[in-house]
């Protein structure tokens, strides 16, 4: 990228309702030149500048998984100027994209080894595009085995719930889904918070093994605990941050936590570098 | 080493004769405070004056940028789609840049010009510029610059370094940047090498010996990190700042930056702005929740970035190069130099 502040430019391709009370919306963008896709190239767990002409910029993890080809995917909560600009958008309009920033899960080293994804809430942005890229045909044989364990306020509250339902009744990966609590007589699945279902689901830690963790402090706190009563050591635990930022490649100053900022030496950080910083996140 | 004679009654002269192929910047007084900006072309840069009350980083580092721009009317080509607006990157040269803001621009250069990303305005306009310095002589009651590195004859980030001596300047020429620049302002006296750095070393001395405050930072880089982050210190030192911001706005190393949409009619421009640590808004986020919200926590954060997290990343030494702008415009007296010996003689075993 000769210009790191010059957005790609994309046009918005398709927008889904995420979840029941319409706070959160997937957008599909298609870039408008082909060989920005290209330049593009990503893998799971980075993130990029959604960028609006005239309203301003937002950080988002990439929902998408690099083995989708043709478009990207983000799926935004509805809170501030930018995201609240953007869930107004129609299909057609154009915007830009700048990216992709940050480093993604450790992917070299995830090869060969169990992975644990745990994720609560809207945090599942990334460990979708995660579960997306090791299940591709060309990457499952890569991993051990893959246990999930997604959790939601209320079943209309889950992302992905297609995709979500199809994954649970799939042999090559253990999925775990919950809800904090509903009044469907149907609901199959799990009802308690993250920490409980991974402290009864979750596989036990082994040297491969490894936990990515991502969802509201509340949730990363609770499970914190549970993960190290299950023998996960601190680099087994794998965690994506999130920072108020502006640039995304490490230059304004915002995201920093001590002398790593959030941007660009992560999001992703092991528990045990975490532990290492002042923990102003 | 070349060195030039400047007479004074050259120097306008030169000055004008420069302008035609630099575009010109320097200290002048500006609502009765001195500033560096760029020249008009009647003006000159004022060389007599103390320690200017803005640093010069804006010249690279402009306090507002219009960096990208776009139309929003969709009836014309390209509408929405964000491009960089054409400006001038032709010559330039700051004049009478002081040793400590040059040495400044250097440390700047580190954030804005890595190994994954190349800040293009800062960059080009960095790459435009010729630094002509001028040395200290009297060095004021707050330049502790030679504790950080630095020091008033101190050549790190210059192309000419200049030591007035009354009827004449001697120019030391330190690039070959530095000697394009003399040549086209028609400055070619060659002076007498040794006679003349023998001269300019005995003014640097006297300069030298004139800072008689020591602050020091030899035990910063051996601290841990979160030793001196969790130290019992912060709440006492934080307790006067107001917040204001004012010791980030003058600093000549303070780099953070916010940026923000403006819109007038179908056309937008993507500004980026001087933002500061200092105010809660700068880790504000969109949940509310704020990993900064106190204010000892984002004093905390300045001191520790510019003397320990900015050490222990690049290990070129602090961020800070004893200018003592902030200390003389802080409203609450709150001073770097002694926390920056509170942080240095700071161990964990003295708290019981």
């Amino acid at each position: 990228m000769d210009n790191p502040y010059q957005p790609y430019p994309v046009r918005i391709d398709d927008i889904e309702i995420a979840t029941k009370d319409k706070s959160l919306k997937t957008f599909k963008f298609v870039f408008l030149n082909r060989l920005d896709e290209v330049r593009f190239s990503f893998r799971a767990g980075q993130f990029a500048e959604l960028s609006v002409p005239g309203v301003g910029e937002i950080p988002i993890g990439i929902a998408s998984s690099p083995t989708e080809k043709g478009f990207v995917k983000f799926t935004v909560f509805k809170t501030g100027v930018v995201s609240s600009h953007l869930h107004n958008m129609k299909v057609g309009d154009i915007m830009g994209i700048r990216g992709p920033f940050g480093n993604c899960y450790p992917w070299d080293k995830l090869e060969g080894k169990n992975v644990v994804i745990i994720g609560g809430g809207f945090a599942f942005t990334t460990l979708r595009a995660s579960i997306i890229y090791m299940l591709d045909p060309d990457n499952r044989s890569k991993f051990g085995n893959i246990d999930v364990v997604y959790g939601a306020r209320s079943p209309g509250m889950l992302l992905y719930r297609d995709e979500l339902f199809g994954w649970e009744q799939r042999d090559d990966i253990n999925v775990h889904i919950t809800v904090d609590g509903t009044d469907d007589p149907n609901w199959k699945y799990n009802v308690g918070f993250v920490p409980a279902i991974v402290e009864q689901k979750a596989p036990g830690a082994t040297p491969a093994t490894y936990a990515i963790v991502c969802g509201p402090p509340v949730m990363i706190k609770f499970t914190q605990p549970v993960l190290e009563k299950l023998g996960y050591g601190q680099e087994q635990i794998i965690m994506s941050l999130e920072n108020r930022m502006k640039c995304g490649i490490g230059m304004c100053g915002h995201c920093n936590i001590g002398k790593e900022l959030v941007c660009k030496d992560g999001p992703v950080f092991t528990l045990k570098e975490i532990n290492r910083t002042p923990r102003e996140f | 080493m070349k060195i030039i004679k400047i007479d004074k009654n050259d120097w306008t002269r030169g000055i004008d004769k420069s302008r035609e192929t630099y575009q010109l910047f320097g200290p002048v007084t500006d609502s009765g405070q001195s500033i560096f900006k760029q020249l008009d072309k009647n003006a000159y840069p004022e060389m007599g004056g103390t320690n200017s009350v803005m640093s010069p980083k804006s010249v690279l580092f402009p306090q507002t940028e219009k960096i990208l721009a776009a139309s929003l009317d969709a009836s014309m080509e390209n509408h929405h789609i964000m491009q960089r607006p054409a400006a001038d990157y032709s010559r330039r040269a700051v004049i009478g840049i002081r040793p400590y803001d040059a040495k400044a621009v250097r440390l700047v250069k580190l954030n804005f010009d890595t190994a994954d990303y190349r800040d293009p305005y800062w960059c080009d306009a960095h790459g435009a510029t010729t630094f002509v310095g001028l040395a200290v002589n009297q060095p004021s009651a707050v330049d502790f610059s030679i504790s950080m590195g630095s020091g008033p004859f101190g050549e790190e980030g210059l192309d000419v370094l200049l030591v007035d001596l009354e009827d004449h300047y001697l120019a030391k020429v330190l690039t070959p940047k530095g000697g394009a620049y003399l040549s086209d302002a028609g400055f070619d006296a060659a002076a007498e090498t040794d006679a003349s750095l023998t001269t300019i070393e005995t003014m640097q001395l006297a300069a030298e010996a004139a800072i008689t405050t020591t602050v020091p930072t030899d035990r910063l880089q051996e601290k841990a990190l979160l030793d001196l982050h969790g130290a019992p210190f912060w709440e006492d030192l934080a307790f006067t700042c107001i917040n204001c911001g004012t010791c980030t706005f003058v600093c000549p190393t303070c780099w953070c930056f916010d940026i923000q949409d403006e819109t007038k009619g179908k056309s937008t421009s993507r500004f980026r702005n001087w933002d500061t640590c200092m105010s809660p808004l700068f880790t504000l986020h969109g949940s509310g929740h704020n990993p900064r919200g106190k204010k000892t926590q984002r004093v905390r954060q300045r001191f520790m970035h510019k003397l320990k997290y900015f050490l222990d990343k690049y290990d070129q030494g602090t961020m800070c190069v004893g200018c003592g702008r902030c200390v003389e415009k802080c409203p609450v007296n709150i001073d770097i130099r002694s926390i920056c010996s509170t942080m240095n003689a700071y161990d964990p075993k003295d708290v019981a």
